[in-house]
Parts: structure tokens; sequence; C-alpha cells
């Protein structure tokens, strides 16, 4: 058993044990009900042979990309204007607060009303989805700023512009980062709402779309697709966050040396 | 080394100061301190000696400009304290909290004169300077996650001095430390004052570091309502003997007042 001590060796065993039981379970149940490993595979190859797999995926990320980027973009800088100023915060905080509990997909409609029914909607929406998760982590940043890192700054010469430049920003960085990082698995979440019910194409259309030829080992695709992605996605933004911006604090689900 | 312009545009004048806060009873004050008064000399090393919670620190934070007073004077020179200046620099008890953990050490010490758009050369000339003077030198790419606690508070010492503030406010900044390394602080901080000839102002609670570093020592009482009731002269010439007759006499005259 000592070759359990090498990582690849458990993690193999781990994956093989997972695959036998998928695959018992389709026997089970019937491929129709849960596609097993080989159907899933085969329903991927037709995807993929016709592009289509890639196409969706393709755009799905586009939309979580630019949606979330933007909303990012726009909601740093709301979360340090109401963290550092009082009389601005005194009327966001309850206004946050009410409308973070009102989830993305049930503003689809509306945003259709309001967008259009191309892109701008979905953007809109993953824009949406980003924006209050992002301006709450920052502002919950800006407020845990220790008081003797901004007396410091201020008696060592530092104006209101400096402060925030030099000191806030950087001592919010770790809140933001992990703000934006939660808004990546919400943006999934609210794109794939979105495509069901208002897209010709995409991931989410692919997962509904195939219940009308009852293919549920595209439906398989689709979910194992969006998962690797986020998965990608997700490592993609932790490595940045350990590279660029490890000076500042920034810690991400590394395996930790204890 | 920055020798101060004029020693006299250095003191510190602080006259019948009050600091209270409204009582939660309805039109009573709660005085935290009450009727203080003052003079510290340009150039001088003063030690604000009192029990926990006593005050110290909140007179501290005041001629620092964090917080504001009640009612009386608060002087720099002839000009009232009413906000934090460059002309007054802090060194906290705290370094994690107030030292800035994302530049490295050579950064920290650079941050004032940064924010005053000195160039880059220059900036490197006085900060080596100081860097050297407090001994850190060869840790300048260091952040201060991982100094220890006594490096920590050589930046901070070192970050106030390169920002050539006449007047250093220190708040307990050995307080943290092992007996050891407070030790040779104080010594290194007792030979920095002698060579840069800063007005400091120390606050602690140790009567020994107070009889190691101060020409003067204010004794406060105990909070609230806190007052400076008794200020000592301490004759004895620099660097002290802790184990010296003269010492022990002052130690046990100070200690009296708290027993």
């Amino acid at each position: 058993m000592k070759l359990i001590k090498y990582k690849w060796v458990s993690l193999l065993i781990l994956w093989v044990v997972i695959v036998a039981v998928w695959q018992s379970a389709a026997s089970i149940y019937g491929s129709e009900i849960i596609p097993g490993p080989i159907e899933t595979w085969k329903g991927a190859v037709e995807l993929l042979s016709d592009g289509s797999l890639i196409y969706y995926i393709g755009i799905s990320f586009y939309r979580v990309f630019v949606g979330w980027g933007l909303g990012s973009l726009l909601a740093i800088p709301i979360g340090l204007i109401i963290g550092r100023v009082t009389v601005i915060r005194v009327f966001a905080e309850p206004f946050l607060n009410f409308i973070r509990f009102i989830p993305p997909i049930a503003f689809i409609t509306l945003f259709l009303v309001w967008f259009g029914i191309g892109e701008q909607s979905k953007i809109a929406l993953i824009m949406y989805a980003t924006l209050f998760i992002v301006i709450m982590n920052t502002l919950t940043g800006v407020l845990a700023v220790e008081e003797d890192k901004i007396r410091a700054a201020r008696s060592l010469g530092a104006s209101e512009w400096q402060i925030m430049r030099h000191v806030v920003i950087p001592a919010t960085i770790p809140y933001i980062f992990t703000g934006v990082r939660l808004a990546m698995g919400t943006s999934y979440m609210a794109i794939v709402g979105a495509e069901m019910i208002a897209a010709n194409e995409g991931l989410g259309f692919l997962i509904w779309n195939s219940r009308l030829f009852f293919r549920t080992d595209w439906i398989f695709v689709g979910l194992i697709s969006l998962g690797l992605i986020g998965f990608l996605t997700d490592r993609l933004v932790g490595w940045f966050g350990r590279k660029v911006l490890y000076r500042y604090g920034v810690i991400s689900s590394q395996p930790l040396k204890r | 080394m920055s020798v101060p312009k004029s020693v006299d545009s250095n003191a510190i004048r602080i006259e019948s100061l009050n600091k209270s806060y409204a009582a939660p009873k309805k039109g009573e004050l709660h005085y935290i301190i009450q009727d203080v008064n003052l003079t510290i000399k340009g150039g001088e090393f003063f030690v604000l000696l009192g029990p926990s919670g006593c005050g110290k620190s909140t007179l501290l934070n005041m001629i620092a400009g964090f917080v504001a007073k009640t009612s009386g004077q608060l002087q720099v020179g002839s000009v009232e304290i009413n906000k934090p200046g460059q002309d007054r620099a802090v060194v906290f008890q705290q370094a994690d909290s107030s030292l800035f953990p994302w530049l490295n050490v050579r950064e920290n010490v650079e941050f004032g004169m940064k924010m005053k758009k000195i160039s880059k050369p220059e900036r490197v000339k006085i900060s080596d300077q100081y860097i050297k003077l407090v001994g850190l030198t060869g840790h300048e790419n260091k952040f201060p996650r991982e100094l220890s606690g006594g490096m920590k508070q050589r930046v901070q010492l070192a970050r106030v001095l390169a920002n050539d503030s006449a007047i250093l406010l220190m708040d307990e900044p050995f307080g943290a430390l092992d007996a050891m390394t407070r030790r040779t602080m104080q010594k290194e901080l007792s030979a920095i004052w002698r060579q840069t000839n800063k007005t400091i102002i120390f606050v602690t609670h140790d009567i020994q570091e107070a009889l190691l570093l101060g020409q003067r020592i204010g004794v406060m009482s105990p909070g609230p309502s806190s007052q400076i009731t008794h200020i000592y002269d301490v004759p004895l010439t620099y660097p002290r003997d802790i184990a010296s007759d003269e010492f022990h006499a002052l130690d046990r005259t100070i200690q009296s007042h708290f027993d």
C-alpha cells in the first residue's frame, strides 16, 4: 500500500471509483434515466463533431466573462465609495440589503423587456448577478481597514485621495478578490437560467433543448462542460490572485504547507 | 540628521485640557481627562506614565490630532492642534495594524516621502539612512509578515524618522515585545533620540521603561477624570544604569503613587 502515498495514485483510484459508481447506476436505472460514461462520451463526440459544443461553451463563457468583467469594474468603485462615505452608506446599505436577496433569474423577463432579446439582456443579467456580491465584499473590506493604518497615513502627510489610493484600496484587495471570485459562480448560475428561457445557443440552451429529444446524455455533456469551464476559470482567477496579488495577502485554495 | 530649525516651534503647550463624553444619564459629563496642564520643551524626551485605562493614550491621540478635545488649549509652537499633521509623527503600539503589509520594509519607510512626491533617488537615499539607523540594513525587501515584533517596531520608527517630523508620539511601542527585545529597543531608541534631537512623548505603564528613557516623567492618576499629578525630573545621565542606587530610589518613589 505504499503506492497510495503518491497523490496521483489516490486521485486515479478516486476517479475509477466515481466512474464505476456512475456506470453501475446507469446499468441499474437504464441509460435513458442515467446515461453512463460511455453514452455520455458518445453524446459528447456527436456534439463536438458538428462544432456545436465548442460554440455553446464559447458563447456561454463570453457572456459570463463580459458581464462579470463589466459588473466587477462597476461594482468595485461603488463599493469603495459606499464604504468610505458615511452619508452615502446610510442610504445605500438598506437598499443593497433589500435588492441582493432578489435572485438574477427573477429579473429575466424584465431584462428581456428592457434590454431586448439579444446579448445585452444576458450580459446585463450577469452584471446584476455580479454587482451586489462584489459591492458587498468591497464595502466590507473598506470597513475592515484598521483605523491605525489610516491614522498612520494621515499623520505621514497623505491626503484623503492618497489614503484611498495607497491605503484603503490595497487593504481591501483580498475582499474584492473574494467577491469577484464568488461572483464568477453566481454568474454561471444566472447564465444557465437565462439561456434556458431566452436563448438559441449556449450551454443552458443545450441542457434545456435536449429534453425535447429526450437526450439525457446531451444534458450530462452540458452539465459536465459547465463544471469544467467553471473549474478552469476559477483556477485561472485563483492563479492570478496568487501570482499578481500576492503582496496584498490574497489567499486562494492552494494546499497550505502546515 | 535633521536638526529642528527652531527649538521653540517644537514645544508643546497644554492648558486646562479636558476630554469628556456625555454620560448615558442625561446632563452628566464623564471626563476621561480633566484639567491637564503640561509644557514640553522642543527636543525633550517626555514620558507619560500611568495605569491602564487612565487616558494617557487618549491624551496622546489628542496631541496627534486623531481625537478632538472638549475644551482647553493644545498647541504645538503657537499653533492650535485640530488635525493630524506632519510635524507630529506617531509610532503605534501595534505594528501589525499600522504598518502596510503590502509594502516591503523600504516601501513602508518611504511612504510619507512618496506622498510628498519626493523623487525616487532622494527617497532611497533617506530611507537607506534611517533603515541603517534602526539596524534593518539587509532587510529592505522583506515584508512585515516576515519580520519579528521588534523588527516591525524598528520599521515603524524608521518610517516616522524618514518623514522628518520634529515630534514623535509613541504609544507603548514596546508593550507587545518580549522582555529582552524591549531592553534592546529602549537602549536604541534612547541613542537615536540623542542623535536626532526629536521631541518625544512616550506613553507607558512601565516605571523602569519610563526611568530608562525620559528626561521628565509625568505621572497620571487613574481614570476617570485623570490628571497629571506629579512631574519628575530624572537627573540621571544617559545611558542609564538600571542597577544603580539612584535608579532604584526613583523607581520606589514613583511606585508609591500606584500602591
